[in-house]
């Protein structure tokens, strides 16, 4: 019987009536009395001296209030990066300054070089067109292969070529690896292109800066994932100011997948503004510009390397990547294609050796950084789909291959340095097998066949690492930052609840599913509870979200202040019935003495609190509110069996999707619906990826798709119905609700097996073999490839 | 990119040759040109207003003449700058050789714009480049040949339609 409240009921998301009724407050929606507005003058050349910005013209025009340009910026802090990564022979990685404006060169196509600050956005935007910049353009590096060869330009010049680092992990194991390759039985060798992506969260970035003079105080409005590490980054490494002089808002953000994350020029260019200026300064990025401004994502080329022995055991696996890192380091840009990604080259295998090689390049693009599963998904898409490869050229069924080499004892500590706490690889392999009807798989090939289509099935597993974790060791990999949550449980004095968490819902749903949590632990209705968030002048400093963390990091948080609320309040309700503490049960919203009728309901304790007339003053204090940090042991591991099917048409090239299956453990299960929501989009961004986005530069660095004509996101009619199920469960061991995390999964998850479908289709027409095509499989490539 | 194409013109090579150098000429046969001043061993600047997919722009811009061979070969360059809707260069190598009928002029033109022009139009530009390319040449032999009914610009002041030639030669009718 499934709950209809707490944890386990599909409660329905009580945003979503503010979202889908037109009442939401996103920070475009906030505007200041006396509010300016800023136009950035970007770059349509990719590199180039920039020898002067002639603002002359411009600065007279109506509405003008001030052209900023890098010269206002030289005495400001370098955009920060959150992640120093020590490369394979012990030195520190190349890092650049990251100015708020260009100055002096221009390295990237939309990268920002003059503000113009007006009355209007429109007067704004006309005194722009009169700015000349003079500039002479440089050569630009595209390829990353071009950009580390030896007479390339330089990107930046004052760093030692394009190469940002040479990392390799676990760089011990090197000459292992290389044995156990060398003495194989057989050898399975990948190349492949993980596509760069355009995030494009349906709500572009928009940040608002605010001054107030009389307390030297400082306010911005952004479309932040994690208002207190902009904070930090913004106040302490970039302008300077002090924390308790800056409070950053992140209302309700219309989707973020990582590029939310970052800290971004915009948001220090008018918070610094608005104090010069002595205005409010608002800055909403237009569609064209969230294209060249908002990082993007992937963006690896790979070489894979699959060994097995005799009997088709996996005995090693070498990866040498190329990581783009675009034109400067965005705020985890040298963390994701190393400790999200290498940490990750087990995947649900029993490898012993496993070495990880990856070089990160300048190259005079938008910067590239986290993105939905953020290093995961190119860990996953390379490792699943050499072990496809290798079933084919071996001859043998691509699951028996997987299950043969599954890590069935936990925990396990792989090669690459990380834990699996819990998981069982053949149960969710099991079940997707059951859900997808793998039984009539053949009468629907047939089916096709008889249409002239062919029909493919992929399959592939996935492991991920949610909640990264512990501060203290992500501290020696090279974190400028701690990984822990916070969450402060407010109770008011007649019960209801206020829960302020570090964590930031911008889609995943927190509103809803936390309150879930605390109702199921004191036993009052949902509706009695409301989570606080994405304000550093209301909640305590929290983390934010991304990486899949806010439930089984800043639930956890919530987990420990609400049980310390709960110990205080058995003192009181003890206290109220005259007995002793030891025999206080909470269910239900009341208090009992176990053994007896007497009991006190959870509102006359939180009354007591707050009116201690009748109280235990002299042991405890008034009030019931407490806070808790929490940091996690350990990552967890959520993990999964996805597959898809396809049916595509020889003659075009077309692939239509028919089916997709995903079974997945999450671990325990706050709220089903949310979680299969958080799948499907998953999902479709992982269909997007693999079967139609891809971002494209031309040679002199020129964004050609900058525009929804050219880069193509996935729409209703591009993805299946999805069947999807969490119901195979390995709770995590470490975090007090057994969580593990379910945002990033159906992105990680779902490339491989989209790609082994469409190839197993080719293969199984009388036609030409094909072993891989990069994605997106558009019906070009298919066609091209099947030729 | 780049295209490569010819054109058989009814006049000498030395007069196709002054037609090239001649701003009023280009005025008239670039695409869209508006303005077009100075001369042949400075430089011209001119003004053109073109439409490249949903980008409409004004470029203002320089052309430059180089690699002069007169009168068998030359390079035409330009470079244009569109406001917020980016910029466009180009080049032409253009060779002039005699035939029975007067010239065969042959082209080798590239053209590169960047910005919104790029970001919004990018798929259009190869067409797009090659449309004013194949309208610059076919107006330029047409002023050349002399204008009459075919003159290209029919906005332009009657003097000008009597054709380039004649009017090279001091024919004042």
């Amino acid at each position: 019987m499934p709950k209809d409240s707490g944890i386990g009921a599909s409660s329905k998301r009580r945003e979503d009536v503010r979202f889908l009724t037109g009442t939401g407050n996103y920070t475009d929606d906030i505007n200041i009395y006396g509010q300016l507005h800023v136009h950035f003058l970007r770059a349509d050349v990719a590199h180039a001296v920039l020898n002067g910005v002639d603002t002359s013209a411009a600065e007279g025009m109506p509405g003008v209030q001030r052209i900023f340009t890098g010269a206002d910026f030289e005495a400001v802090g370098s955009i920060p990066c959150g992640w120093l990564i020590t490369d394979r022979h012990g030195d520190p990685m190349q890092e650049p300054r990251h100015p708020v404006l260009a100055h002096g060169k221009i390295r990237h196509v939309g990268e920002p070089i003059c503000a113009v600050v007006a009355d209007t956005l429109a007067q704004a935007r006309d005194a722009a067109e009169a700015i000349v910049l003079d500039y002479d353009a440089l050569p630009a590096v595209i390829d990353m292969k071009d950009a580390i060869g030896a007479d390339a330009p330089k990107v930046h010049d004052d760093l030692t070529g394009n190469l940002c680092y040479d990392w390799g992990f676990v760089e011990e194991n090197r000459q292992a690896v290389d044995d156990a390759i060398k003495g194989a039985a057989h050898v399975t060798t990948l190349e492949l292109v993980n596509n760069r992506l355009i995030a494009n969260p349906m709500e572009p970035r928009v940040a608002v800066g605010e001054y107030n003079r009389a307390d030297d105080f400082h306010t911005l409005h952004t479309t932040s994932q994690n208002p207190h590490v902009i904070r930090l980054l913004m106040g302490a490494f970039v302008l300077g100011i002090p924390e308790h002089k800056l409070r950053v808002v992140a209302p309700d953000v219309g989707g973020g997948f990582g590029t939310k994350i970052f800290h971004y020029q915009e948001e220090a260019f008018v918070t610094f503004a608005a104090k010069a200026l002595n205005r409010p300064v608002k800055w909403t990025s237009t569609r064209s510009e969230a294209f060249m401004s908002d990082a993007h994502g992937r963006d690896h080329v790979t070489k894979i390397e699959l060994a097995l022995d005799a009997e088709n055991n996996f005995v090693a696996v070498r990866t040498e990547t190329y990581a783009n890192m675009g034109a400067y380091l965005s705020t985890f840009a040298s963390c994701t294609p190393t400790w999200l990604h290498g940490t990750l080259m087990a995947g649900n295998y029993k490898t012993p050796h496993i070495y990880v090689n990856v070089k990160a390049v300048f190259t005079n693009t938008v910067p590239v950084d986290a993105y939905r599963g953020a290093g995961r998904p190119e860990a996953t898409f390379q490792l699943e789909r050499v072990i496809d490869m290798a079933a084919h050229e071996l001859g043998v069924d691509p699951i028996a291959l997987r299950r043969q080499n599954f890590i069935t004892e936990f925990p396990y500590a792989t090669p690459v340095a990380v834990e699996y706490d819990t998981g069982d690889y053949h149960a969710t392999m099991d079940k997707l097998i059951d859900i997808a009807d793998f039984a009539g798989f053949d009468a629907r090939r047939a089916e096709s066949e008889a249409k002239g289509k062919l029909r493919g099935l992929g399959v592939n597993c996935y492991i991920e690492a949610c909640g990264i974790a512990p501060s203290n060791l992500v501290g020696q990999l090279g974190a400028r930052a701690g990984l822990y949550d916070a969450a402060t449980v407010r109770v008011n004095a007649t019960g209801s609840i206020s829960v302020m968490v570090g964590a930031h819902s911008h889609g995943q749903g927190h509103e809803t599913s936390f309150p879930q949590v605390i109702s199921e632990m004191i036993g009052i209705p949902e509706d009695q509870i409301d989570i606080v968030h994405g304000d550093t002048s209301k909640i305590p400093f929290g983390m934010g979200t991304y990486g899949s963390r806010s439930l089984a990091v800043c639930g956890s948080a919530m987990v420990r202040a609400a049980e310390k609320v709960i110990n205080k309040a058995k003192k009181i309700a003890a206290h109220l019935m005259e007995a002793s503490e030891g025999d206080i049960e909470l269910k239900d919203g009341r208090f009992s003495v176990a053994g007896t009728d007497k009991s006190v309901a959870w509102g006359d304790v939180t009354l007591a609190a707050y009116v201690p007339h009748n109280y235990p003053l002299t042991d405890i204090e008034p009030g019931l509110e407490e806070t808790a940090f929490y940091d996690p042991a350990n990552f967890t591991y959520p993990s999964g069996a996805y597959s898809c099917e396809v049916e595509l048409d020889p003659e075009t090239g077309h692939v239509k999707i028919e089916r997709f299956c995903a079974a997945d453990d999450f671990g325990n299960i706050i709220n089903p619906m949310i979680v299969s929501g958080q799948v499907h989009g998953g999902i479709a961004q992982g269909i997007g990826q693999a079967m139609m986005e891809g971002c494209a530069y031309d040679s002199d660095g020129q964004l050609l798709s900058a525009s929804y004509m050219d880069y193509a996101m996935p729409r209703a009619g591009d993805v299946p119905f999805y069947t999807v199920d969490h119901s195979c469960q390995t709770p995590c061991t470490h975090n007090p609700l057994g969580v593990k995390g379910c945002g990033e999964a159906g992105a990680i998850g779902s490339p491989p097996s989209l790609v082994n479908a469409v190839l197993d289709a080719i293969n199984s027409g009388p036609g030409k073999k094909v072993a891989h095509i990069n994605m997106p499989l558009t019906p070009s490539r298919v066609w091209a490839a099947m030729q | 990119m780049e295209l490569k194409d010819e054109r058989d013109i009814a006049a000498p090579p030395q007069a196709v040759w002054a037609a090239l150098l001649d701003a009023d000429v280009l005025r008239q046969c670039v695409p869209g040109c508006t303005e077009m001043d100075g001369n042949a061993d400075d430089g011209f600047t001119a003004t053109v207003v073109q439409k490249v997919g949903p980008v409409k722009a004004t470029f203002k811009g320089e052309v430059t003449l180089s690699d002069m061979k007169p009168p068998y070969s030359l390079t035409i360059a330009g470079a244009g700058k569109g406001g917020p809707a980016g910029f466009a260069s180009g080049g032409a190598d253009v060779v002039l050789t005699p035939s029975e009928t007067g010239t065969l002029l042959s082209y080798d033109v590239n053209a590169k714009v960047g910005g919104k022009i790029a970001q919004l139009g990018s798929r259009l530009i190869d067409s797009f480049a090659s449309k004013m390319a194949d309208q610059f040449f076919d107006d330029f032999k047409k002023v050349v040949e002399g204008g009459g009914e075919d003159a290209p610009a029919a906005d332009a002041p009657a003097e000008e339609k009597k054709g380039w030639v004649k009017r090279l030669i001091g024919s004042k009718d």
